[in-house]
């Protein structure tokens, strides 16, 4: 299974196994990355799962869509390789995926 | 002050399990108001996720939160609910066995035999920016709502976000203000696409400012803001000298004043007994997501069944000296004369 580490703000860093086909916000929850609070439960709605996508990552993991970035605008401190970690879907291309979580999401 | 509304019951939230709430009071002919700090009703499926499908309602394969919301209000009807929406319940004291007093930040004052706490998540309050030393700007000078537009006139405003919120009240204000900036983190905006032709065009006719980039600073003391930092895009630091700032940012879910109700809390949520879920304090109730008991699910399901044991309690406070006999909706002729189908 691949394997996503999360480095949150503080420096923590959490390196867990992402099942096949769930979402990088999912995976975040099930190891207890605190600081995805993901409260509309993956619908797109509320862009507190937002994650900094490693820079060397963030080709294989793509831009959001024009729907996600619209989310996107709800959240802070957004850099360019931002994304809401509900909508990068876990593959095995993405084994080795670090991405970073913000000190604050909104709440 | 105004009049005090008396009621049976009083439900603080008008997600789905509080629009059932109403339901299953109503069979028990308990009359039912409530109050929700949302503009409209249906809770998280309102505000949420109206579009997205929900796949476990029993005996409904497949409903949107829009969808679930409307049955609801259909199914209710009968039973004449008032609402009172755009209100967040801040105060509650016990004032009798049971008699509860209820205020709202809208001025409103309830007098109510039982109370539910069907508030889900908590109330949908703004996202506050995470700018240092915010605090002592907020409501002075910092605004997540207009309530008075003409607070603004002849004022130094600065807009922040880029959905319909930012944009209404960008062209809202701009004509009243002596100047108004928008400060959105890129170059397109998701509100409507004749609000953000109109903004363009007084950008373009110099009615009014444009900057993309984020605020980073604020300026000022007492509570009275005197400019912001805004770091564009390109890292370029620009200052602007502002009265007043307005960031809209969306919903997020606060669980607010109900902390200080003198109800027992576990980790922001209400304990409750599981036969007719009321709280440590006779005559509350706590249904939905946010109350707690060993087995709970955080289900729309259960927040139902849970309205439905919470109504036979509501019962005995509401009408003491009447025995509750009970009755089924598909046989009791009196049930369906409530319904308005016999």
């Amino acid at each position: 299974m691949p394997k996503i580490t999360y480095i949150e703000h503080d420096g923590t860093a959490h390196t867990v196994e992402g099942e096949l086909g769930s979402t990088v916000m999912e995976t975040a929850l099930r190891n207890d990355v605190a600081s995805i609070v993901a409260e509309c439960g993956g619908s797109c709605t509320c862009a507190t799962c937002l994650v900094h996508v490693d820079e060397k990552w963030f080709t294989v993991v793509g831009p959001p869509s024009a729907e996600e970035e619209e989310q996107i605008d709800a959240a802070f401190e957004v850099k360019p390789t931002s994304r809401l970690s509900c909508q990068i879907k876990v593959t095995e291309a993405l084994d080795g995926l670090v991405v970073y979580t913000p000190a604050y999401q909104g709440r | 002050m105004s009049e005090t509304i008396k009621t049976d019951v009083l439900i603080i939230g008008a997600g789905p399990v509080g629009l059932f709430a109403v339901f299953e009071l109503g069979l028990l002919d308990i009359k039912a108001q409530l109050v929700d700090i949302l503009d409209k009703v249906g809770g998280q499926c309102a505000e949420l996720y109206p579009e997205k499908p929900i796949y476990d309602i029993p005996g409904i394969p497949f409903i949107t939160g829009h969808g679930l919301t409307d049955a609801l209000m259909q199914q209710i009807k009968p039973f004449h609910p008032t609402f009172h929406l755009g209100e967040m319940v801040t105060t509650l004291e016990k004032i009798g066995e049971p008699l509860f007093r209820l205020r709202t930040d809208a001025g409103k004052t309830f007098e109510a035999k039982c109370v539910v706490i069907a508030a889900g998540g908590g109330s949908f309050q703004p996202k506050r920016p995470p700018i240092q030393g915010i605090e002592p700007y907020e409501e002075k000078s910092v605004f997540y709502a207009v309530r008075k537009m003409d607070a603004f006139r002849d004022k130094r405003l600065l807009v922040v976000g880029g959905g319909d919120s930012a944009l209404d009240w960008t062209l809202n204000l701009q004509p009243i203000a002596k100047r108004l900036t928008l400060v959105h983190r890129r170059d397109e905006f998701r509100g409507a696409p004749d609000s953000v032709n109109k903004m363009r065009a007084l950008v373009a006719a110099g009615g009014m400012d444009l900057k993309i980039g984020q605020v980073t600073a604020l300026e000022g003391g007492d509570g009275k803001l005197t400019a912001c930092s805004i770091k564009g895009n390109d890292g370029a630091l620009s200052r602007i000298e502002v009265d007043a700032m307005l960031p809209f940012f969306g919903l997020t879910m606060k669980l607010g004043p109900v902390a200080d109700w003198g109800l027992r809390m576990e980790d922001e949520l209400i304990p409750a007994e599981t036969a007719a879920f009321e709280t440590n304090i006779p005559g509350l109730f706590a249904i939905g997501d946010i109350n707690t008991y060993p087995g709970k699910l955080k289900l729309i399901l259960s927040g139902f069944h849970e309205a439905a044991l919470m109504a036979q309690k509501a019962h005995r406070y509401v009408y003491p000296e009447k025995k509750l006999v009970f009755q089924y909706t598909t046989s009791s002729t009196s049930l369906q004369k409530k319904l308005g189908v016999a």
